[in-house]
């Protein structure tokens, strides 16, 4: 490279390397003091849902933090990839420099992600712990699911509250009490999914999935299956009524009169099709 | 062979300790036996290329001083062209058809599978084209 | 034949004198059969190779037709172009044809067949009808799966995951789900065989001096997808024997009714099917990691650290598979998340690697070098997205919505695509000694790279609104409907980008550019000989010194160097520019 005088390409690459090796050291203490100051003002959601449960709550912070991890890693890689193609793209037929190892780079990054990675878990675990436990509650149902609906009884009053596909089954639940939930399937796996308590669980054939919920405001909030249970999967729809526990005690103290058995309403909807 | 042996060896050596790991956390046998499994998959094959290199020491290809010229002579026989593995291929074609469509399939199936084990054994021992 | 090839002049070495002719095999394929029966008979690696790429490709766009259909379907609420029964049938064999008949063989049938022995320097694969035998089984496995449309009952309709008890004869009766089964038992004995003869054509076929530190990092990579295809794919083709048996000969090995286990098989498919997915991605991180390096002008950055990388990518990948599971509440879940957590670190250094073979160097914008940054760009959003999923408080709300749709379509579309057609575009030339057409070709990136970001953006945010997988019809009043059409939108986007990739090759198949046998100033050992390689590839080797034997012998002034090597000139060039 002859750039005697005038700033040639090479120096102008050097400069390029400076700015790029200034722009890094800037970026880390911002990549670890980002989580730390957002934490102090208002962190946005995301698009997720801020969870209608304790529970839901917990794994929705998890998931700021984990977005926000993910954005400060994914966009300082995403800044290098950009910037490597844009100022190295070819000006000359020259032949660069053919470096190919650079032991320091490169073990500094292997021990950071691993460090980052290490801190994840941490959060994940202590999450985990708090959404898996199950504490004594006051409240127990027993879901059931079957192709294509749901079953919700209430061992303390023997209460029943069936459908299936269009005709949805209504849960009820009270707010503010651990509410445990007893989740089965009759057939096939299914998923029990609440999209605003950040929660599902399969149903499966033969176990028993047991954890609880603690909702925090009242309202209906609608739930579906996730996991493929065949035909009329799509029309798989429930709802959850979180209700105050006086309307609640009420509620579940009424008789549920006559009501389809799960191996009635299969038979209905393989002979009718989805529907009332 | 020393590179080629301590790949699969250390399969072995990480699967071993996985899945003694899972199964001191989870007691679950399924898993577990998939991992030792996987052991096993590194360990036979490994231990079998280190044994060969401490017989044989190193190839040409192992050396990175060697010279094009240390690899001279016949590498191997590579047959040009044969017809036996359609053959070979179309009878399993038929035999997996045989379970999915009835048993009138397993026939042909089994009469070309033999048709061509029998060819493909009679043109190796003729030395590759025929 | 042997008077074609002669070692490429384009060299100004001194090293190209000891180019020596090693190979003594007897010439068996001139006169050979030719026309069809040649196809039928041919044992040659490039042949077999070529077969697995055409028939891939043809059942990709098959699969990406049954894609539009779908997007068609849900881009409104309630809309019935097809029904419920055809839906699953659809997303069944979408997903069946891309994983397991695309994106694995269109790598390590395909292009690996055609590449790695190239780059090791053999003659063929090291055992020819074996790897014949393996193409045959595949064409006859595909053919096999898209019969399933032809039969009463329709084609399997429980997922490309066939989770029992929804796979048992009583759930999904029909002749469609056993066809599904067979045509799996097939490949996967095709790729087991392929496994088998990748891993033997790399420990005994290298050319002298040719070490395991030589390779170049594809060959690497495809060696440890075949240990891996090796490591997963009997448990699949053991799991689906099950399977059958439970359908068929009244085994209750799935059911609880008789005392088995439904769980038993999500264990065995994920141990195969985690793996999988990495069968699936490592083959593409190789060609990337070829293509990046040879338009940057710079040796592999990191290379050993590389190997190392995916060393330890697929060994931790086989002890994940239960991260599929998370919401069953049966499996461990601080093991399982540890591990998929952990795979971030090595995929991490392969980004660092590919930024830094990139670093300083001279970067050509070839339509192969476009589809590698598209495909970084695609992957890093995948793999931001995957260590999210990574975490079971997370995965319980997004998993089985249109977050994990959209998570490992960014994956495998960001690897099997974006990666893929930048080795079909890097490799062309290889193949036939001409180019494809840069200009469409870059008109394909770019319909594509839009395509991508409009197809599967808005996944993520319905996702994370509740919208479930593998749901045929929607709610009209839950406001998902705009994303729905957007993702429409791009997948036709996607689908024009096609539609100019088979442009391309028409006409450059009916108007070929000639380009010699080493357009691109290769590195790697293939670009050594012709373009299209002769039978039994190579009649003259060059001396084997570093991973780059092409480019050390094409440019012995630039040899690969560590840092702080060699730095003394450029010192003194800085001292003089400040004085």
């Amino acid at each position: 490279m002859s750039d005697a005088v005038a700033p040639g390409p090479g120096r102008l690459r050097r400069i390029g390397a400076r700015l790029a090796k200034v722009r890094a050291r800037r970026i880390v203490p911002l990549a670890i003091l980002a989580p730390i100051v957002l934490a102090g003002c208002q962190v946005p959601d995301f698009g997720a849902f801020k969870g209608a449960t304790s529970q839901g709550q917990d794994a929705y912070k998890l998931w700021q933090g984990f977005f926000i991890a993910g954005i400060v890693v994914g966009g300082f890689v995403f800044l290098l990839i950009l910037w490597a193609v844009f100022r190295y793209r070819r000006r000359n037929e020259a032949v660069p420099r053919q470096t190919q190892y650079r032991p320091v780079i490169e073990i500094l990054y292997t021990v950071v992600p691993i460090l980052i990675v290490a801190g994840l878990f941490v959060f994940t675990v202590i999450t985990e712990n708090e959404v898996d436990a199950v504490p004594n509650s006051q409240v127990t149902i027993d879901v059931t699911a079957f192709q294509w609906g749901w079953q919700f009884y209430y061992p303390a009053t023997g209460k029943v509250v069936i459908g299936q596909t269009l005709d949805q089954p209504q849960m009820v639940l009270p707010i503010n009490r651990d509410v445990t939930i007893h989740l089965e399937s009759a057939d096939v796996v299914h998923g029990f999914y609440v999209p605003e308590f950040n929660f599902s669980r399969y149903a499966q054939p033969g176990y028993v999935n047991v954890f609880n919920f603690n909702v925090l405001h009242t309202g209906v909030y609608r739930g579906q299956c996730t996991q493929l249970c065949g035909l009329y999967h799509s029309l798989m729809l429930f709802s959850v009524k979180a209700v105050t526990p006086a309307q609640f005690d009420a509620w579940v103290h009424q008789t549920s009169g006559h009501h389809a058995t799960i191996g009635q309403l299969k038979q209905q909807i393989r002979a009718n099709g989805p529907g009332a | 062979m020393r590179i080629e042996a301590l790949v699969l060896i250390g399969v072995a050596i990480f699967f071993g300790i996985v899945g003694a790991v899972y199964w001191f956390t989870s007691y679950e046998d399924g898993g577990t036996m998939m991992l030792v499994g996987t052991c096993l998959l590194g360990l036979l094959p490994g231990s079998y290329y280190y044994w060969w290199h401490r017989r044989m020491g190193d190839r040409p290809e192992d050396r990175p001083d060697a010279t094009v010229e240390d690899g001279a002579g016949e590498i191997a026989t590579f047959p040009g062209s044969s017809i036996w593995p359609f053959v070979l291929g179309m009878g399993a074609f038929m035999l997996v058809l045989a379970f999915a469509f009835g048993m009138w399939f397993f026939f042909p199936a089994v009469g070309l599978i033999l048709t061509a084990l029998v060819g493909v054994t009679a043109e190796s021992r003729r030395g590759g084209h025929v | 034949m042997t008077d074609l090839i002669n070692p490429p002049l384009t060299g100004n070495g001194a090293h190209g004198t000891s180019v020596i002719d090693i190979i003594e095999h007897r010439e068996h394929a001139e006169h050979g059969p030719t026309g069809i029966l040649k196809w039928l008979t041919s044992t040659d690696h490039k042949v077999i190779g070529m077969s697995y790429m055409i028939t891939s490709l043809v059942l990709f766009y098959m699969a990406g037709i049954m894609a539009l259909v779908m997007r068609l379907q849900l881009a409104t609420p309630n809309s019935s172009l097809v029904s419920f029964a055809q839906y699953n049938e659809l997303f069944t064999m979408h997903g069946s044809l891309m994983l397991y008949l695309f994106a694995g063989p269109f790598a390590f049938g395909g292009l690996a067949n055609y590449i790695v022995p190239l780059q090791v320097g053999a003659p063929d694969m090291a055992f020819p009808r074996l790897n014949a035998l393996s193409y045959w089984l595949y064409l006859s496995g595909s053919i096999t799966m898209m019969m399933g449309f032809l039969v009463a009952g329709g084609a399997a309709s429980f997922g490309w995951v066939a989770y029992a008890p929804l796979s048992n004869a009583t759930n999904s009766p029909g002749a469609g789900g056993d066809i599904w089964i067979m045509a799996l038992v097939l490949t996967g004995f095709s790729a087991i065989f392929t496994g088998v003869n990748l891993v033997a054509t790399i420990f005994y076929l290298r050319a002298p001096g040719l070490t395991m530190f030589r390779m170049p990092i594809f060959t690497w990579n495809m060696l440890v997808t075949a240990i891996l295809i090796l490591i997963a794919f009997p448990v699949l083709t053991a799991a689906l024997v099950m399977l059958f048996c439970d359908r068929h000969f009244g085994t209750h090995i799935y059911s609880v009714q008789g005392g088995g286990s439904p769980i038993l098989w999500q264990n065995l498919f994920w141990f195969f099917g985690h793996p999988e997915v990495y069968i699936l991605a490592l083959p593409y991180f190789g060609i990337v990691t070829e293509v990046i390096p040879v338009f940057s002008r710079k040796p592999v950055f990191g290379y050993k650290g590389m190997v190392f990388a995916t060393l330890s990518i697929a060994a931790l990948s086989t002890g994940v598979w239960a991260h599929h599971m998370f919401t069953t509440g049966l499996v461990l879940l601080p093991f399982f998340s540890l591990l998929s957590l952990l795979i971030a670190v090595p995929t991490g250094i392969k980004f660092f690697n590919w930024i830094g073979t990139m670093w300083r160097g001279e970067i050509q914008f070839s339509t192969a070098m476009l589809f590698s940054i598209g495909f970084l760009f695609a992957f890093l959003m995948g793999g931001v997205t995957g260590v999210m999923l990574a975490s079971p408080p997370i995965d319980f709300f997004t998993h089985d919505t249109y977050f994990v749709v959209a998570h490992f379509h960014q994956v495998l579309f960001g690897t099997a695509v974006f990666a893929g057609f930048a080795g079909l575009y890097y490799w062309y030339p290889k193949f036939f000694g001409r180019t494809l057409r840069e200009h469409l070709g870059k008109w394909h990136f770019w319909l594509m790279f839009i395509g991508f970001w409009v197809t599967f953006m808005p996944q993520y945010i319905v996702g994370l609104l509740g919208m479930p997988r593998r749901v045929a019809v929607y709610p009209s009043y839950l406001g998902w409907q705009s994303y729905n059409i957007i993702s429409t939108v791009g997948a036709f986007i996607i689908a024009a980008s096609f539609a100019v990739l088979l442009w391309n090759l028409w006409i450059s198949w009916r108007k070929p550019v000639v380009c010699g046998d080493n357009p691109w100033d290769a590195h790697t050992l293939e670009w050594f000989t012709t373009s299209p390689p002769p039978h039994h590839n190579y009649s003259h080797l060059p001396p084997i010194r570093s991973e780059r034997p092409t480019w050390d012998y094409n440019h012995p002034e630039a040899p690969a160097v560590g840092h702080g090597e060699g730095r003394e000139p450029h010192r003194r060039d800085k001292v003089t520019v400040g004085q």
